[in-house]
């Protein structure tokens, strides 16, 4: 407790809901962080702001019922100008002896921050269970339709069906259909009755509830079809060609098949755990979240001393959870460091943030992931799209080479070892993995993170051993 | 909603007030707004950024959010640009491999 804040240098990566709250609950302290973000304005994927000439439409448009919240959040990141380091386009690649390493995404310019604190506030993706014909141009997930509209006002087609489970999936639909764009049908892997036995958990959150249940009557009020409790077979399209034409899903013991020209699909979302991987935090498996994350006290420490952890980064509660989780992230670092700070606010903030791990279960019994996807899966089907590996192929690899570890089975296979890192294949290559060797998820482990965490041009990666 | 008959992106919103942002698009001139990503420019006119290495067959981006690296497309002096995190600029050449490239 003998620093005083002249010596704390403070970095905070990524400016959504969580880094914007921890950087301001910094600043509010005395301290001047470096806010390092990969977007050209801060907010997040869910905040974010379109580019400065597409200003036709108003927040209301923009953010619908969160609108109030996207603008509080902008403003005050506005207000820190002049009292941050902000470092937009940005993208921190590498994380080793308390400094960071980042790439100027519009100069290709790389630099070295070091930090004497970090908070890591990376958000999340989509997570994708991927689907026979997913490769198609023209389809997208649900985020990446969502970004497409917001940010560069644009629909992903003229005619779309909105595949997979989770709250993104009426909320998007919903977006487009306001946006004027026909919405073919909604098809929900969960069922009717799986969103019922939730109610009583999500009644926990009324206003978030009552605005899932909005979206959801404003789209059959409207006319777009609802499927529940479907299986998604495929995308259908010419390959070669390179175009959407349909979609095909199992309906009880029926098939159907709908016309459109672009689909969006999803199952929730998946954090970016990989900063927090290659600081050396540790790892446990979260049954809520199906997942290995970074573990976090209910401050935001993680098992590293001087990194925190907060937002959708760390497990997926949200976009106001990432406020809170930000803001008492920030908190914890000053306390750590012999600020005095508001420990009542802080109480406050944990007891929030504990409040809505209920809602959390009430979604995920609301929006189960399909535990039968792997067994259906098949053999054909392409699970890495960088690097084209299919089902088929990470079962004979598992079967022959007996790999039952996912960093095995990517030292075989090559899944996971594409551009994406395994962002856009690893949640089902875990799951094929589980299936065949008849493991529990959480014995199969975890994709290891490795530097460059994202594609940076090859002549800024240092040689081996070369240090700084 | 302005459409181009192979575009793979439709306009649906922002479509006023923009400037013109002059590019090539395989070989031939193309035009797109200021504010628009590289991915914008492109699939607002045709339905592929690139082909993918090991099918060959074409590929239009994903994630729409700088994580999939699914949506590189070439520059005419060969640099690799991410298309949905890069915004056109003037005077930029880009392939797509769509003429079988």
């Amino acid at each position: 407790m003998t620093t005083t804040t002249g010596e704390l240098r403070p970095v905070v990566v990524g400016a959504g809901p969580a880094g914007v709250r921890a950087a301001q609950t910094l600043v509010a302290h005395g301290l001047r962080p470096v806010v390092i973000d990969e977007a050209p304005r801060a907010g997040g994927q869910i905040y974010r702001r379109p580019p400065a000439g597409l200003a036709q439409r108003t927040a209301r448009t923009l953010y619908g019922f969160e609108s109030k919240r996207a603008d509080a959040l902008h403003q005050a990141f506005d207000a820190l100008q002049g009292r941050i380091d902000h470092r937009p386009d940005s993208l921190v690649w590498n994380a080793q002896d308390h400094q960071l390493d980042v790439l100027h995404n519009p100069t290709r310019g790389t630099s070295r921050v070091p930090y004497s604190h970090l908070v890591v506030a990376t958000g999340a993706t989509d997570r994708v269970l991927p689907v026979p014909g997913w490769t198609l141009p023209g389809v997208y997930t649900l985020g990446g339709a969502q970004v497409a509209l917001k940010f560069q006002g644009c629909a992903i087609g003229r005619r779309v069906v909105f595949m997979g489970t989770g709250p993104l999936l009426y909320l998007v639909a919903y977006q487009y259909a306001k946006a004027g764009v026909q919405v073919a049908a909604v098809l929900d892997t969960a069922r009717l009755a799986d969103q019922l036995a939730a109610t009583p958990a999500m009644l926990s959150q009324p206003a978030v509830f009552a605005k899932g249940v909005y979206y959801v009557g404003w789209l059959r009020a409207h006319g777009v079809a609802l499927h529940g409790g479907v299986r998604p077979l495929r995308v259908l399209g010419d390959e070669a060609q390179g175009r959407v034409t349909g979609v095909a899903w199992q309906d009880g013991n029926e098939e159907r098949m709908l016309a459109c020209d672009a689909v969006g699909f999803g199952y929730a979302l998946r954090s970016e755990t990989q900063l927090a991987d290659l600081l050396g935090c540790r790892f446990d498996y979260a049954p809520l979240h199906r997942a290995h994350l970074p573990v976090r006290d209910a401050a935001g420490r993680a098992s590293v001393e001087g990194v925190y952890l907060a937002g959708d980064g760390a497990g997926i509660m949200g976009a106001d959870a990432a406020e809170w989780a930000g803001e008492r992230a920030a908190l914890a670092l000053l306390s750590d460091n012999g600020v005095a700070v508001d420990t009542a606010r802080a109480a406050e903030l944990e007891r929030r943030l504990d409040r809505i791990t209920g809602f959390r279960h009430g979604l995920e019994r609301a929006f189960p992931v399909p535990g039968d996807w792997a067994a259906h899966a098949p053999d054909e089907l392409v699970i890495c799209r960088c690097e084209n590996v299919t089902a088929g192929s990470l079962r004979r690899t598992i079967a022959d080479a007996g790999a039952s570890e996912m960093n095995r089975l990517k030292a075989l296979s090559r899944v996971g070892m594409g551009r994406c890192q395994g962002r856009m294949c690893g949640v089902a290559a875990a799951e094929i993995l589980a299936h065949a060797t008849q493991q529990p998820l959480q014995q199969v482990g975890r994709l290891r993170g490795q530097a460059p965490i994202k594609p940076i041009p090859i002549r800024l990666v240092p040689a081996e051993g070369a240090g700084a | 909603m302005t459409t181009t008959p192979n575009a793979l992106l439709h306009r649906v919103a922002e479509t006023t007030g923009r400037e013109a942002v002059h590019f090539t698009l395989d070989g031939a001139p193309a035009s797109a707004l200021s504010g628009d990503t590289v991915l914008t420019a492109v699939l607002t006119q045709c339905a592929q950024l690139r082909r993918n290495e090991f099918s060959g067959l074409p590929r239009a981006g994903f994630c729409m959010m700088g994580a999939c690296q699914d949506c590189w497309i070439s520059t005419g002096e060969g640099e690799r640009l991410r298309a949905c995190s890069t915004f056109i600029a003037h005077g930029m050449a880009l392939v797509t491999g769509k003429n079988g490239a």
